[in-house]
């Protein structure tokens, strides 16, 4: 009895708190010998770097639950593999985004020049491009034609979306009573978000084809196919924004007599502009990228157009679309490789500088909050 | 007698039934519009329904020519919820529960990054990187697995095959799983988390306990909501895939969605042809029109103690 009461603990157990603890260097010395081993493994293969990556992660993600399983037990070594994969996760989401973005900044770069930005395609044939490949003078044509178009569709498509989303919102806020017709409009609106794009730009075809005969294809025509697709992210977004004003704001103004359609205009509708302002920046956001619905609506050209009534337009998606698929050379290809990666640059530019826009708005303009 | 109180009342009253009206009119409009969708789109596809069987394209009907791509379809929208949805899982308990929280809202930040790429962007990405970095794979998987029939060989040359495809379209759902299912997590009651914790519950028990059980219906309809984009992407598909007849195998060329279809035939289509693709439109607009509604669904039907709409 006294004696094990006396006997010394063994050095491994020095404190009942860390017994069956791995230490804190563990894990680390578990890491670096997986990627050891991950490189011997890759090597027998063919060594390369994305096969070393693989293999050293699925080491380390076993090694890791079989050291924890062995010292710490199972419940430990579920938790350990659990958060590996968790982490293992998030760094194979980033993946693609970092592909991405690089891929576009490495081929759009060069491409991006003033004469990219302010000259159109009108005039490029092949042989202008296949002369620039002999030559090796720069690449000439741009995507000036597909900046109009998307300005001007966006612009179009902006002023159908925002009266009516923000009118509907409007009256699923202040004036339905949760009647039917409300839950109708609030359950069609979220069914609306998830239309395929290319099924409003047929919308848009078939319902212009009706009126002016078939394959009527305008700027105006993609304006009402991307307004589709605008409505329902306008009146989601201002539908929370007008949700969150408070109660006491509304009963303020009525107690002053104010009838109640000068209160929302005056009250209401200002105190929650920075959040409906922001909504509305990301719903372009969205459209503006939108190529689909463009290639069914708007059709394709080379030059200039600035009426959105009449004629084809091209916007900034359909033009990469179109050099990617359709090289303006057939023999040489990389002209208008270069112009669709700047092309593809550029919108990513203005997509990007838009939910800029949106977050400094919904925090400049912020309503003032307590006191 | 008149005065000045009632005179600005009664015009006040005509404001009010004025603005009143048109946001009703405007809430109308939207509903009216959806309406318009269906009836225009069949009404414009009629004629494929009324044509003679031999002149649609392939010969033999309307059904025998579109069955191919909606199975085309279904096969693409699989392959990436099958790769996204592990994945924005993890991503989402990675923001919510495992990631400093000091970088959380960053991170939340890069994952929604995803979302603002536009798709034709991701196309040409799928097309000139993603799909010449998988030949590589592709071939080897028709030498060592080519006995399961999805990836029987000789595999493509170019990669630009159905898996890659779905690969290009996982990445494009992820953010929408992603963004939903974190605010969900978001959501769990701090009091559960923590009982569990005190309970002497691992981090991963914890989760399964509490989390899992309170988001399960959220999970399923931000899934859902994925399907419904994953259904109806356009660009990425018909940038990526070299289309063609049904098959079975994933790594050869030849397989085809509607979205594509319609998006790469349509700019040379008429008459006939044209109405067919509307129809093929219509049938895509029923699909993701039935997956969006049970999606809102669940979501309406959980609303009290989940916040994803």
């Amino acid at each position: 009895m006294s004696q094990t009461a006396t006997r010394t603990p063994s050095p491994l157990r020095k404190n009942t708190l860390t017994k069956n603890q791995l230490p804190k260097w563990a894990i680390w010395a578990v890491l670096a010998g997986s990627l050891v081993l991950g490189a011997a493994v890759s090597s027998l293969i063919g060594f390369h770097v994305v096969g070393w990556a693989l293999f050293s992660a699925v080491i380390f993600v076993i090694a890791g639950f079989l050291v924890t399983l062995s010292v710490e037990g199972e419940r430990k070594a579920k938790d350990r593999f659990a958060s590996n994969m968790i982490y293992a996760a998030f760094i194979v989401a980033l993946v693609p985004l970092v592909s991405v973005i690089w891929t576009v900044l490495e081929k759009g770069l060069p491409g991006m020049t003033s004469n990219f930005l302010f000259t159109s395609m009108n005039g490029m044939t092949g042989v202008v491009d296949n002369e620039t490949v002999e030559n090796g003078t720069p690449v000439l044509g741009g995507a000036y034609h597909g900046i109009v178009g998307t300005v001007l569709i966006t612009f179009w498509a902006t002023v159908i979306s925002v009266p009516v989303g923000l009118l509907t919102a409007v009256y699923l806020v202040e004036y339905s009573r949760g009647g039917p017709l409300s839950r109708g409009i609030t359950f069609f609106v979220d069914v609306m978000t998830g239309i395929p794009s290319i099924v409003a730009g047929l919308f848009a075809a078939a319902l212009f084809g009706l009126i002016f005969g078939p394959s009527t294809r305008t700027g105006f025509v993609a304006a009402v196919a991307l307004s589709v697709l605008m409505i329902p992210v306008v009146v989601r977004s201002t539908e929370e924004m007008l949700k969150i004003v408070p109660n006491e704001l509304r009963e303020a103004s009525y107690a002053l007599g104010v009838r109640k359609w000068r209160t929302i205009i005056k009250v209401v509708v200002p105190t929650a502009i920075s959040g409906i302002a922001s909504g509305v920046t990301l719903a372009i956001a969205r459209v503006i990228g939108e190529t689909a619905p463009l290639l069914v609506t708007a059709g394709f050209v080379n030059s200039i157009n600035f009426n959105a009534f009449a004629g084809w337009m091209t916007t900034l998606p359909t033009f990469i679309y179109r050099q990617l698929m359709n090289p303006t050379s057939p023999t040489n290809i990389d002209p208008s490789a270069q112009r669709a990666w700047a092309a593809a640059l550029l919108l990513i530019l203005i997509v990007m500088l838009l939910n800029l826009i949106a977050r400094v708005i919904a925090r400049l303009f912020a309503p003032k909050t307590g006191r | 007698m008149s005065n000045t109180l009632t005179e600005s009342g009664s015009r006040g009253r005509a404001g009010d039934k004025v603005f009143s009206g048109i946001a009703l009119f405007a809430g109308c409009l939207i509903l009216f519009v959806l309406f318009c969708v269906a009836v225009f789109l069949l009404w414009q596809a009629l004629p494929t329904f009324t044509a003679d069987p031999a002149e649609i394209t392939g010969g033999s009907g309307f059904w025998t020519y579109i069955w191919p791509i909606v199975i085309g379809t279904l096969i693409a929208a699989a392959i990436a919820l099958l790769i996204a949805t592990p994945i924005s899982i993890g991503v989402a308990l990675f923001i919510s529960h495992y990631a400093p929280r000091k970088l959380s809202q960053g991170l939340g930040y890069v994952i929604d990054l995803l979302a603002a790429i536009p798709s034709v962007v991701y196309g040409a990405w799928g097309m000139t990187v993603l799909a010449p970095a998988l030949v590589g794979p592709y071939v080897w998987l028709a030498e060592n697995a080519g006995w399961i029939p999805i990836f029987a060989g000789p595999a493509s040359q170019t990669g630009k095959t159905m898996l890659t495809a779905g690969i290009v379209l996982s990445v494009m759902v992820l953010p929408i799983i992603t963004s939903l299912s974190r605010e969900i997590f978001l959501q769990t009651p701090k009091l559960h988390e923590e009982a569990a914790l005190a309970m002497g519950a691992t981090r991963w028990e914890m989760i399964r306990m509490t989390v899992f059980p309170f988001a399960r219906a959220g999970i399923i309809s931000a899934i859902m909501l994925g399907l419904g984009r994953a259904l109806g992407e356009t660009m990425a598909v018909a940038m990526v895939l070299s289309g063609g007849g049904l098959i079975a195998s994933l790594i050869k060329s030849g397989n085809q969605t509607i979205a594509a279809e319609i998006a790469l035939n349509f700019p040379e289509a008429f008459g006939l042809r044209l109405a067919e693709l509307i129809a093929a439109g219509l049938v895509l607009f029923v699909i993701t029109l039935a997956v969006n509604m049970v999606a809102r669904w669940i979501v309406s039907r959980h609303k009290e103690f989940s916040g994803a709409n």
